[in-house]
C-alpha cells in the first residue's frame, strides 16, 4: 500500500486532500464531518476583521453550467468571506484542531491592507492552535471593491508586503493563494515568494457571468432583476488551473515553491495531475459541495491503488515529475509527425470524426467506403491535429501513430532527427541570422 | 390421450454449435466503454435508495463512482466488502425486484442503471486481473469454527470468520463446493465455470479448508462438530422437494426439476443429456422457469409450465417469466396437476391438469380438466428443509426450517445457521450472504467477548 500522507510546509496529513477555504469549512459541525469522512485537511472559510460581520446577499448566490444528464461542470458564486462572527469561528477552530490533531487546520485571512489589522488577527489566529495561514487574494467579487481579496492579488507589490508583514507576525506558515484574475500569474506568485511567503495556492475563482436570464435579461444568479460577476469553479476550471501551476512550477524565479493545487479537483486522477505538475497537497470545494464529503474515500484509494500500479511508494515518488515535460511551444519537436487510425472494431460509426475533419478541419476522414459507411483516415490530407479523437465517444477508437518513411500528405521524408522552429527555415529569425 | 405415441426422450437433438449458443452467457460482461457510458448515468444518490434494496447493503453510487472514475479494481473492493459473493449475485440476483427497481432512474425514465451489469464488470475485472487477494486476515485468534455447507451462505460466513482471524473448516457434502452456485443456478446465468472461480477467489484469503463428501447426520453430527470447534454455523440449504401426491410419480419421465439442473449443470458435455419432445412444468417460482428455459433450450420441441394460480402470484420475477416465453416456453395459468398419464409400458405421456378459481383467497379445483402430452413432467413446486440430519441435537425449528435469532442464532448454545434452511427472506443468493456476513459478526463478537 503506497503512503499517500503529506508533510506539507511541515504540515501533516494523513492524505492530501484538504477541502479549499468555502462553505464547506464555515463551520465546526461541517468540518468534523468532512474529518470523519477522511479528508486529510481543511482551509477554515476566510475570517474578516473583529467587528461586525460581513453580510451575505440574501438572495440566490450560485449559478452553474452542466455537462450531459445535469452534470454539474462549472458553478459560480457570489458568496462573501465568512458571514459569522470572528470569536466564534476562533473558538471553533480552537476546539476541532484540538479533537483532530492529526488532520492539517489552516486558517483563511482578509483584513484591509494595513499593518496594524494583520498584526491583530494573526495574533488570535496563533492562539488558535492552527496550522497555518491562508492570505485570500483571490476573491474576485464583492470583497475586491472594498479593496481587499483580488484587489490585492492583482498588484504583485501588495501581495508582497502583505506577506512580510504575516512572516513578521507569526511563527506559522505562510500560504498566499492567488486570484486567476490575471494576465500572468507568476508576478504574483514571484512577489509572494518575495515576500517570505512559505508557499502559494491557486487558483481561486474565476471571474464570471455564468449565463443570463433570457427572461428578466440579466446575469444568473439574478438577485431582484440583476446580477453581479461572481467566481467561477468547478471541472471547468481544471486546465485553468493547472496551466498556472506549471507556469510557476517550472519559472526560474519561484521553482521549487511549494504549491497547493486547487481548481476543479473531483477525482484522485485529477489530483493525481496536479501532483505531478508540482502540488504538495491539493484542495477541493465544488466536487465535495456537488456531491458531499464522501467522495474523498473514492480520491485516497484512487490515488494509493494508482501509485501501488506505479510503484510509487510515497506523493514525493510522483511529485512534480511532469513539470521538465512542459516545454515553450517553439521547443517542440516539428519532426514528430502522426496521423489518425481509426480502430474499426471498436468504432460505433456515429460520424462525428468525419464531419469534424469535413467542415471544419482538413477533409482527412471519408464516410463511405465501397459503398458502405464506413469512417477511414485519409493520409494524403491527415495533418495529425487530433480533432478526431477529442470529438470521438468512444475511447482509445481513434488513436494517434506516430509514422516514418514518407509524409504522403507533402510526399516528403519524414527526419528521424528532432528540430524545432528555432532552427525552421521558415523562421524569419533563422533567415535573418542566415544572411 | 387416445392413442398412445412412442416416448420421445432423447440426448443430442442439437448441433454442438447450438449447444454452445444455446448456453452460453445471458449477458455478456460489458465492454470498457459500455461501463463507462452507463457508470456515467448513476447520480451518485445521497442515502441511495438502490443500496436500501440491496439485502447486503452493497454501497453501489460508491462502486459506480469508482468504474467511472476508472477504478474498477477499487468498485470491487468495494462491492465485496459486503459481499464477498459478488461476482455471483451479479449474475443470479432478480436485480429488477431489488437494486434495480429502487433506481431513481427507473422512476425518472424507466430506465435504472444496470446495477447487476457494472457490477459484475467490476468484479470480473477484479478476479481475473488481481495479482493478490483484495483482503487480509487479522492476526490468528487460534478459534476454530465449523461451517456445514459450502453454498453461499456458509462461504460468506467463512471468508469473513477468515478475515477476523479464525480457522474454519468446511464441511462439505458433494464433492464440490459451491452450493447452488454450482448445482442449482442456470447454466446460462453462470459459465466458464464460474461457481468454482468464486469459490477459489473466496479461499484465496487463507484459513478456510474445505472437507467434502461429509455429509452431516452421515458423516459428520452437530455434537460432534460443537465439541470440537468453538462455534457451529449450519448452511445446509433444502435438501428436499416437495412432491405432487400423484400416482406414477416414480415412473420413467416424472423428474425432479431439482436434479435434473445439477445433472444439467455438472454434464461435461450437453448432448448427453436426454431430454423430451413434449414437456411439461409443474410450478411458478425460479426452478421451473429455469428447468423449462433450459429444456427448451436443450431442444425440447414444446415446454408448458403449469401454474395453479395467476401471473401476479408466480415467485418467478416478471422479468424471469419473460425471459422464459421469449425462450419459447409457454407459460398457463390456474392449472393443477391432477393424474399423471402413462403408456402400457408404464412411462409418462401425459398428464390431466384441472382448471382452479380463486374465491375469497383460497383455492379449489372447477372440475374441469385439461390433457396435455408430455415425455417428462418436471416437478418445480418447491424445496423443502429436511430435518433429518439435526435429529437429537435439539436445535429448535421453526415453520419447518432452524429457528433463528435477528443474528441467526439457533436455540442451541454455538450453533448458527443462515441461508435457505432458515426463514431471514426470500430464498436469494444474496439473502443467504447477508446471513452468513450476520452470523459471522455475531460468532465474532461472541468468541471475541
Ligand atoms: C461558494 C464559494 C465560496 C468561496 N469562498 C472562498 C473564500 O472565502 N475564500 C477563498 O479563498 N476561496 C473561496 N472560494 C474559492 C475556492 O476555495 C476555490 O479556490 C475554487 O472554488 C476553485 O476550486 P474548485 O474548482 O474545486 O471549486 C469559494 C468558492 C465557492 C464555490
Ligand atoms: S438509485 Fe440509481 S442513480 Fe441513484 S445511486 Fe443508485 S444506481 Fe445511482
Amino acid at each position: 500500500m503506497a503512503d499517500i500522507s503529506t508533510n506539507f510546509l511541515g504540515i501533516k496529513s494523513p492524505n492530501p486532500f484538504w477541502l479549499a477555504s468555502a462553505p464547506p469549512t464555515d463551520k465546526a459541525y461541517n468540518v468534523e464531518r468532512a474529518f470523519e469522512a477522511g479528508w486529510g485537511g481543511v482551509v477554515w472559510k476566510t475570517l474578516g476583521e473583529a467587528g461586525p460581520p460581513v453580510v451575505n446577499v440574501n438572495g440566490p448566490r450560485y449559478g452553474a453550467i452542466y455537462g450531459p444528464d445535469r452534470r454539474l461542470m462549472g458553478l459560480n458564486n457570489i458568496e462573501l468571506i465568512t458571514d459569522r462572527d470572528l470569536e466564534i469561528n476562533l473558538k471553533e477552530i480552537t476546539e476541532v484542531k484540538e479533537r483532530w490533531p492529526d488532520r492539517a487546520m489552516i486558517v483563511s485571512l482578509m483584513v484591509p491592507c494595513e499593518e496594524r489589522a494583520w498584526e491583530s488577527i494573526l495574533k488570535r489566529v496563533d492562539e488558535t492552535g492552527a496550522d497555518g495561514i491562508e492570505l485570500n487574494f483571490g476573491c474576485p467579487h464583492g470583497m475586491s471593491e472594498r479593496g481587499m481579496g483580488s484587489a490585492v492579488g492583482q498588484v504583485p507589490e501588495y501581495i508582497e508586503m502583505v506577506a512580510r508583514w504575516c512572516k513578521q507576525y507569526t511563527e506559522l506558515p505562510v500560504i498566499v493563494k492567488l486570484t486567476p484574475n490575471i494576465t500572468d500569474i507568476r508576478y504574483p506568485a514571484r512577489a509572494a515568494k518575495d515576500g517570505g511567503a512559505d508557499a502559494v495556492s491557486l487558483i481561486n475563482t474565476i471571474n464570471s457571468i455564468v449565463s443570463v436570464d433570457l427572461d428578466q435579461l440579466a446575469p444568473v444568479p439574478t438577485i431582484d432583476g440583476k446580477g453581479s460577476h461572481g467566481g467561477y469553479c468547478g471541472p471547468a476550471v481544471k486546465p485553468i488551473a493547472m496551466n498556472m501551476v506549471a507556469e510557476i512550477a517550472r519559472d526560474s524565479h519561484t521553482h521549487g515553491l511549494p504549491i497547493s493545487g486547487i481548481g476543479g479537483i473531483s477525482t484522485w486522477r485529477d489530483a493525481a495531475e496536479f501532483i505531478a505538475l508540482g502540488c504538495g497537497t491539493v484542495q477541493v470545494c465544488t466536487a465535495a459541495m456537488t456531491y458531499g464529503f464522501k467522495i474523498v474515500t473514492e480520491m485516497a484509494e484512487g490515488l494509493s491503488d494508482w501509485m501501488d500500479e506505479k510503484g510509487y511508494a510515497s506523493i514525493s515518488d510522483f511529485q512534480g515529475m511532469a513539470v521538465p515535460n512542459v516545454s515553450d511551444w517553439q521547443h517542440l519537436n516539428l519532426n514528430y509527425v502522426t496521423k489518425a487510425r481509426i480502430d474499426q472494431d471498436s468504432c460505433i460509426k456515429c460520424g462525428r470524426c468525419h464531419i469534424a475533419c469535413e467542415d471544419t478541419s482538413h477533409q482527412a476522414i471519408t464516410n463511405i467506403v465501397n459503398g458502405e459507411r464506413m469512417f477511414e483516415v485519409i493520409d494524403e490530407e491527415c495533418v495529425g491535429c487530433n480533432l478526431c479523437v477529442n470529438v470521438c465517444p468512444v475511447e482509445d477508437c481513434i488513436t494517434m501513430e506516430p509514422i516514418s518513411g514518407t509524409d504522403p500528405r507533402t510526399n516528403l521524408p519524414v527526419d528521424p532527427n528532432y528540430a524545432n522552429w528555432t532552427t525552421h527555415p521558415n523562421n524569419p529569425a533563422v533567415a535573418d541570422a542566415a544572411e | 390421450m387416445t392413442t398412445q405415441e412412442t416416448r420421445n426422450v432423447q440426448s443430442g437433438r442439437l448441433d454442438q454449435s447450438e449447444y454452445e449458443e444455446n448456453f452460453s452467457d445471458l449477458h455478456p460482461l460489458l465492454s470498457r466503454h459500455e461501463a463507462l457510458v452507463e457508470s456515467d448515468r448513476c447520480y451518485f444518490c445521497y442515502d441511495a435508495p438502490c443500496v436500501t434494496a440491496c439485502p447486503t447493503g452493497i454501497d453501489i453510487p460508491m462502486f459506480i463512482r469508482q468504474i467511472s472514475a476508472d477504478n474498477p479494481k477499487g468498485s470491487a473492493k468495494t462491492i465485496f466488502q459486503q459481499n464477498i459473493l459478488g461476482g455471483m449475485c451479479a449474475r443470479v440476483c432478480p436485480t429488477e425486484t431489488l437494486c434495480e427497481e429502487a433506481c431513481v432512474r427507473e422512476a425518472a425514465e424507466g430506465k435504472p442503471v444496470k446495477i447487476g451489469q457494472l457490477q459484475r464488470y467490476a468484479t470480473d475485472i477484479l478476479i481475473r486481473e488481481a495479482d493478490a487477494h483484495p483482503f487480509s486476515r487479522a492476526p490468528s485468534t487460534g478459534k476454530k469454527i465449523a461451517v456445514v455447507g459450502a453454498g453461499p451462505a456458509g462461504l460468506s460466513c467463512a471468508h469473513r470468520l477468515a478475515m477476523h482471524g479464525h480457522d474454519v473448516t468446511i464441511y462439505e457434502a458433494q464433492s464440490k463446493g459451491g452450493g447452488l452456485s454450482e448445482y442449482g443456478i442456470a447454466a446460462y446465468k453462470s459459465v466458464d465455470d464460474f461457481a468454482q472461480k468464486e469459490l477459489q477467489f473466496i479461499l484465496e484469503i487463507g484459513g478456510i479448508e474445505i472437507k467434502t463428501g461429509q455429509r452431516l447426520g452421515a458423516d459428520v453430527s452437530v455434537d460432534q462438530l460443537s465439541s470440537e470447534f468453538d462455534a457451529v454455523f449450519l448452511g445446509i440449504g433444502l435438501a428436499n422437494v416437495n412432491a405432487l401426491g400423484l400416482e406414477g410419480e416414480d415412473a420413467a419421465g416424472s423428474e425432479d426439476a431439482v436434479d435434473y439442473i445439477a445433472n444439467l449443470r455438472q454434464a461435461s458435455d450437453l448432448s448427453s443429456l436426454p431430454v423430451g419432445r413434449h414437456i411439461v412444468v409443474i410450478g411458478g417460482g425460479m426452478t421451473a422457469i429455469d428447468v423449462a428455459t433450459q429444456a427448451k433450450l436443450l431442444g425440447a420441441e414444446d415446454v408448458t409450465i403449469a401454474y395453479r394460480r395467476g401471473q401476479d402470484a408466480m415467485n418467478a420475477s416478471a422479468y424471469e417469466q419473460e425471459l422464459a416465453q421469449t425462450h419459447g416456453v409457454t407459460i398457463r395459468h390456474w392449472l393443477q396437476p391432477k393424474a399423471l398419464k402413462r403408456r402400457d409400458d408404464g412411462t409418462i405421456s401425459g398428464i390431466e391438469l384441472e382448471y382452479t378459481q380463486q374465491s375469497n383467497g383460497s383455492l379449489s379445483g372447477t372440475g374441469e380438466t385439461v390433457t396435455l402430452r408430455a415425455d417428462q413432467v418436471f416437478k418445480a413446486i418447491g424445496q423443502k428443509f429436511d430435518g433429518g440430519p439435526l435429529e437429537g441435537s435439539g436445535i429448535a425449528l421453526d415453520g419447518g426450517r432452524i429457528k433463528t435469532d435477528d443474528e441467526r442464532k439457533t436455540s442451541l448454545a454455538n450453533v448458527w445457521a443462515g441461508g435457505d434452511c432458515v426463514h431471514s427472506g426470500e430464498d436469494l443468493t444474496v439473502v443467504s450472504v447477508e446471513d452468513g456476513k450476520i452470523a459471522a459478526e455475531s460468532i465474532h463478537a461472541a468468541l471475541s467477548a
